[in-house]
């Protein structure tokens, strides 16, 4: 089908998709109740039958790609499978069906979930607790932010006003430090791809309050002088934060508060497999170490010696409240699904089997494509670059990445990171087999060729999608945010049909 | 050993290791520190099957009360509201659940199609011009609010009513620390003079969190006599009968979106959905899908606005969000589409109607008043007890029934009261064995038994 319809341009008056009970109590009248004055006199809802909303959002599902349907190898976010036993317990009644505020001993399930979980994560990254509260990786950042800066302040250490970011970091370490009132000190990468020691100790010194930094790289290698890099941090009485994204190459292999970090975020909606539905929901757990720990954010999830779980908001020292309750409870559950699943030993293979399958990509495209500071072996995903392809033929790394999608695969991550001229960072995670990659590799392949000889059809790609590129700059210059004919009176009648 | 979620076999690992020019596995690791490699992790517990772990987390939900298995009189922020199977049934599709964030829109024309709606359904619920494609939950979505109310105000102070639900206050709190904002939380009856010229903006909640309808003109006005913006937290169920924020010159409007198809999970995940007027476009925190044309001239939709957005703007960014909840935003579409205009007034009309009786109900209890007499209200109602509400709750949940929430940790001068919340899923019959269970508690009470 070429176009799906707005389920607006698909509602009759009268039509309801949905069987509701009959009111079974005396009825009073409205206007007394709720008073004259308070009423609304529309609501431009549409009126569907339940075979119409089924429909659509079928049909809306087929012009979707996803893990499902096939490879998604796009670096910095971990589109590895995700388990369906995670979708069957998230959603047993005894998880999905509690309120919040019921008294903790009714809870006493759920609260031993987060404690193990809690626990779990702690030794996964060897620190020494975790709250699950964040509800993304940047939401992690920020609260680690905030308690960075709350630890400082107690300690009477209140010129610490910077936060020393290498350029290859994500746009949201930058981002969040800034929010927490920090000034945002960029230093540049070595000619290897990693933190550059010299320009390090120049951006440390008294006004240093922390580090964020990727680990590994946002390039894909490992920041091979990780613990002088900590130690310096140290030395200048700054804390170092782990920007969390890259676990998945960490697994079982190395762990962050080894390396000497202070605090991390972990993406469970990467490493720890929970879906991504399309943007969100996900979990930014954040893991710390005894000396952050008094600043967690409230409430946090502790265990009495009597073995009762225990919702703990009596914390002098904590940041405060970040979350409107405990954070994403049933995405927990899944990242305990998850862990439990694999134990020990199936969480190192992940960590294996994700170095292994990105190590192959690089080693089999190192010919058709450049790699960005070719180093002997990357971690977890690889990033190519297409300057070659960009200076013999003009072609961008966009314009691969979109002839990609005529063989039916999603590109991967492009443009980041910013360091790398026309980037293609790729992470096949450990989920793809060998012939999966194989297929991948043979299409990345046969662009390569096909960009020397017959560019123009990179340049106009995609040609077999629903749709072909779009005009980005119209979407910003004539913004078109929501369907007006709704609000405009439609010739549907959605609005004139009176209640 | 052997995991189902990883499909190398021992000779495909042995032909990359080989296609890599590696001997060994190991020989990848060289860039890591030896000191700090290991090879096995002591602390976690051994791999379950698919049959055992599924045993054992049903043992542990099997150790929860939930509102299957109790009758859910809970609310305060969090509601047991109807949920059409077509929702979840659709919603968990792995082409919707399985896939990233929408950076390639000519893969991606469900899922932006399917926010372009939900702002629209925000829009047509909130009566405001534009909404953004969600946040994480209602208490950031205010926080953020304030931040960018700040930002486009050029003040530095907020002003928060003290109805406001409370950890949505502590979050704000939280923030405004954080950022060297100043917040300020006021009564109702202390609003008047605390408004002025260094006043970002006022946030209000309607209906408030003890359930109650304010004049919601009055503190528009107040805060636009003084140049500031008006922010309302509301309950979207709500807004199938109250008039729009827009219509009392709300600048932006915030609210927690679970009850729109989402189970209420513990308190999570969560969807704040966030709408305001047209003119602050682009001072709006978090992702806008817009609607646009592709080359060959045929409708399309895509992210738009990025420049916003920290992977661009990096510190300068106008958040540091860079996601949504967008398969909870996608359940909330689904639902608002199958309630439909003529659904969503008929929820909303059922739990008007049922919190009435209950309220009824339960104040003719000898000892038992409404703490709002004379207030309206919605869904939601504070009674005073003769008994501690912490033992009425816990007498009660041994009946089976989650009884609502004590207040007296929220303010001061309820130590007595009892928050209840009545949605459309409970019946008739479930409020009179509220009632009936409730009277002899009471006399327990009274008696001192």
């Amino acid at each position: 089908m070429n176009s799906e319809p707005l389920i607006f341009e698909k509602s009759r008056a009268g039509r309801i998709g949905a069987n509701l009970p009959q009111c079974d109590v005396p009825e009073q009248d409205i206007v007394e109740l709720l008073g004259g004055d308070n009423l609304r006199s529309m609501l431009p809802l549409p009126e569907v039958s339940e075979l119409d909303v089924v429909r659509h959002f079928t049909h809306l599902s087929h012009r979707n790609y996803s893990i499902d349907e096939g490879l998604y190898p796009l670096g910095s976010c971990t589109m590895k499978y995700n388990p369906r036993i995670n979708e069957k317990t998230a959603s047993l009644p005894g998880f999905a069906a509690l309120h919040p505020l019921q008294p903790v001993e009714t809870a006493q399930g759920a609260l031993q979930l987060v404690y193990e979980l809690q626990g779990m994560l702690a030794s996964i990254c060897g620190m020494d607790a975790t709250t699950i509260q964040p509800s993304a990786g940047a939401h992690g950042e920020l609260l680690a932010m905030m308690m960075i800066r709350a630890y400082h302040r107690d300690r009477g250490d209140t010129a610490r006003t910077t936060v020393v970011i290498p350029d290859s970091a994500h746009g949201t370490n930058p981002a969040s430090a800034a929010t927490c009132g920090f000034r945002v000190k960029s230093i540049p990468s070595n000619q290897k791809g990693c933190t550059d020691l010299n320009a390090l100790r120049n951006a440390l010194g008294p006004d240093t309050a922390a580090l964020m930094l990727t680990n590994p790289n946002t390039v894909g290698l490992f920041e091979s002088d990780i613990l002088e890099i900590c130690s310096l941090v140290h030395e200048a009485g700054g804390l170092v934060y782990c920007d969390g994204a890259n676990m998945n190459a960490m697994l079982g292999i190395t762990r962050p508060g080894d390396m000497g970090f202070d605090v991390m975020h972990f993406n469970l909606h990467k490493t720890f497999s929970t879906p991504h539905g399309g943007g969100g929901p996900g979990c930014g757990a954040v893991s710390v170490k005894k000396c952050l720990e008094p600043y967690l954010p409230i409430p946090v999830v502790t265990r009495s010696d009597e073995g009762t779980y225990l919702l703990d908001e009596n914390r002098p020292c904590s940041i405060g409240r970040i979350h409107s309750f405990y954070g994403a409870f049933l995405i927990a559950v899944r990242a305990y699904t998850y862990i439990r699943t694999l134990g020990a030993s199936g969480v190192r293979a992940v960590g294996e089997n994700a170095l292994l399958n990105a190590n192959y990509v690089r080693a089999r495209l190192s010919k058709a494509y450049d790699i960005a500071y070719n180093s002997p072996v990357c971690m977890h995903e690889v990033v190519l670059s297409a300057a070659r392809q960009k200076q013999a033929n003009g072609i961008r790394a966009l314009d691969i990445s979109k002839r990609l999608m005529d063989y039916g695969v999603h590109p991967p991550t492009n443009y980041f990171p910013l360091i790398v001229p026309e980037a293609l960072m790729i992470e096949p995670t450990e989920t793809e087999s060998k012939q999966t990659l194989d297929e991948f590799i043979d299409i990345m392949l046969k662009i390569a060729k096909e960009a020397a000889e017959e560019p123009e059809l990179l340049r106009t790609a995609p040609h077999s999608t629903l749709v072909s590129r779009l005009d980005e700059t119209m979407a910003v210059k004539n913004l078109d945010l929501r369907y007006e004919a709704l609000f405009a009176g439609s010739p549907h009648s959605t609005v004139e049909s009176s209640s | 050993m052997t995991l189902g979620y990883i499909s190398n076999t021992d000779t495909d690992r042995q032909e990359m290791l080989q296609a890599i020019g590696a001997g060994r596995f190991e020989d990848l690791l060289e860039p890591i520190p030896s000191s700090i490699r290991m090879t096995h992790l002591p602390e976690l517990p051994p791999a379950m099957a698919e049959n055992d772990l599924y045993r054992h987390l049903s043992s542990l939900a099997a150790l929860n009360a939930h509102a299957e298995t109790h009758l859910c009189f809970l609310g305060a922020g969090i509601y047991d509201h109807f949920r059409p199977a077509v929702v979840a049934s659709l919603a968990s599709r792995g082409e919707f659940a399985t896939a990233y964030t929408p950076y390639q829109p000519e893969m991606s024309q469900g899922m932006l199609q399917a926010v372009y709606e939900y702002q629209t359904l925000i829009c047509a619920l909130t009566g405001m011009d534009i909404s953004n494609a969600s946040m994480y939950d209602a208490a950031t979505g205010l926080a953020e609010s304030a931040l960018m109310s700040a930002h486009i105000q050029h003040r530095d102070e907020i002003v928060v009513l003290n109805n406001l639900h409370p950890h949505y206050r502590q979050v704000i709190q939280t923030y405004l620390e954080a950022t060297g904002l100043k917040y300020r939380e006021v009564s109702e009856s202390d609003v008047d003079g605390v408004v002025n010229s260094n006043t970002a903006s006022v946030i209000v909640q309607n209906p408030t969190f003890m359930g109650t309808l304010l004049d919601m003109q009055k503190y528009s006005d107040l805060a636009h006599a003084c140049g500031a913006l008006f922010i309302v937290s509301v309950d979207p169920v709500s807004l199938a009968l109250l008039k729009p924020p827009s219509e009392y010159d709300a600048d932006i409007v915030v609210g927690e979106g679970q009850s729109l198809g989402s189970p209420m999970g513990f308190g999570g995940p969560l969807l704040g959905f966030f709408a305001c007027k047209k003119q602050f476009v682009r001072s709006f925190p978090g992702r806008i899908v817009g609607a646009t044309l592709d080359l060959e001239g045929r409708r399309g939709y895509t992210m738009t606005l990025r420049t916003r957005e920290q992977d661009i703007r990096r510190e300068k960014a106008t958040s540091n969000i860079c996601t949504n909840q967008a398969l909870l935003a996608l359940a909330a579409t689904i639902h608002l589409c199958a309630l439909g205009k003529n659904g969503m007034r008929q929820t909303a009309l059922l739990s008007l109607q049922k919190a009435h009786y209950a309220c009824s109900q339960i104040c003719s209890l000898p000892g038992v008043t409404h703490a709002d007499e004379g207030r309206l209200f919605f869904k939601e109602f504070a009674v005073r007890l003769p008994v501690s509400p912490e033992t009425v709750i816990a007498k009660m949940a041994r009946k089976k029934i989650l009884a609502g929430l004590a207040l007296g940790k929220y303010y001061d001068g309820y130590s007595d009261a009892l928050l209840i919340a009545v949605t459309e899923n409970r019946t008739k019959e479930d409020i009179d064995r509220y009632t009936t269970e409730l009277a002899g508690i009471l006399k327990e009470g009274t008696t001192g038994v």
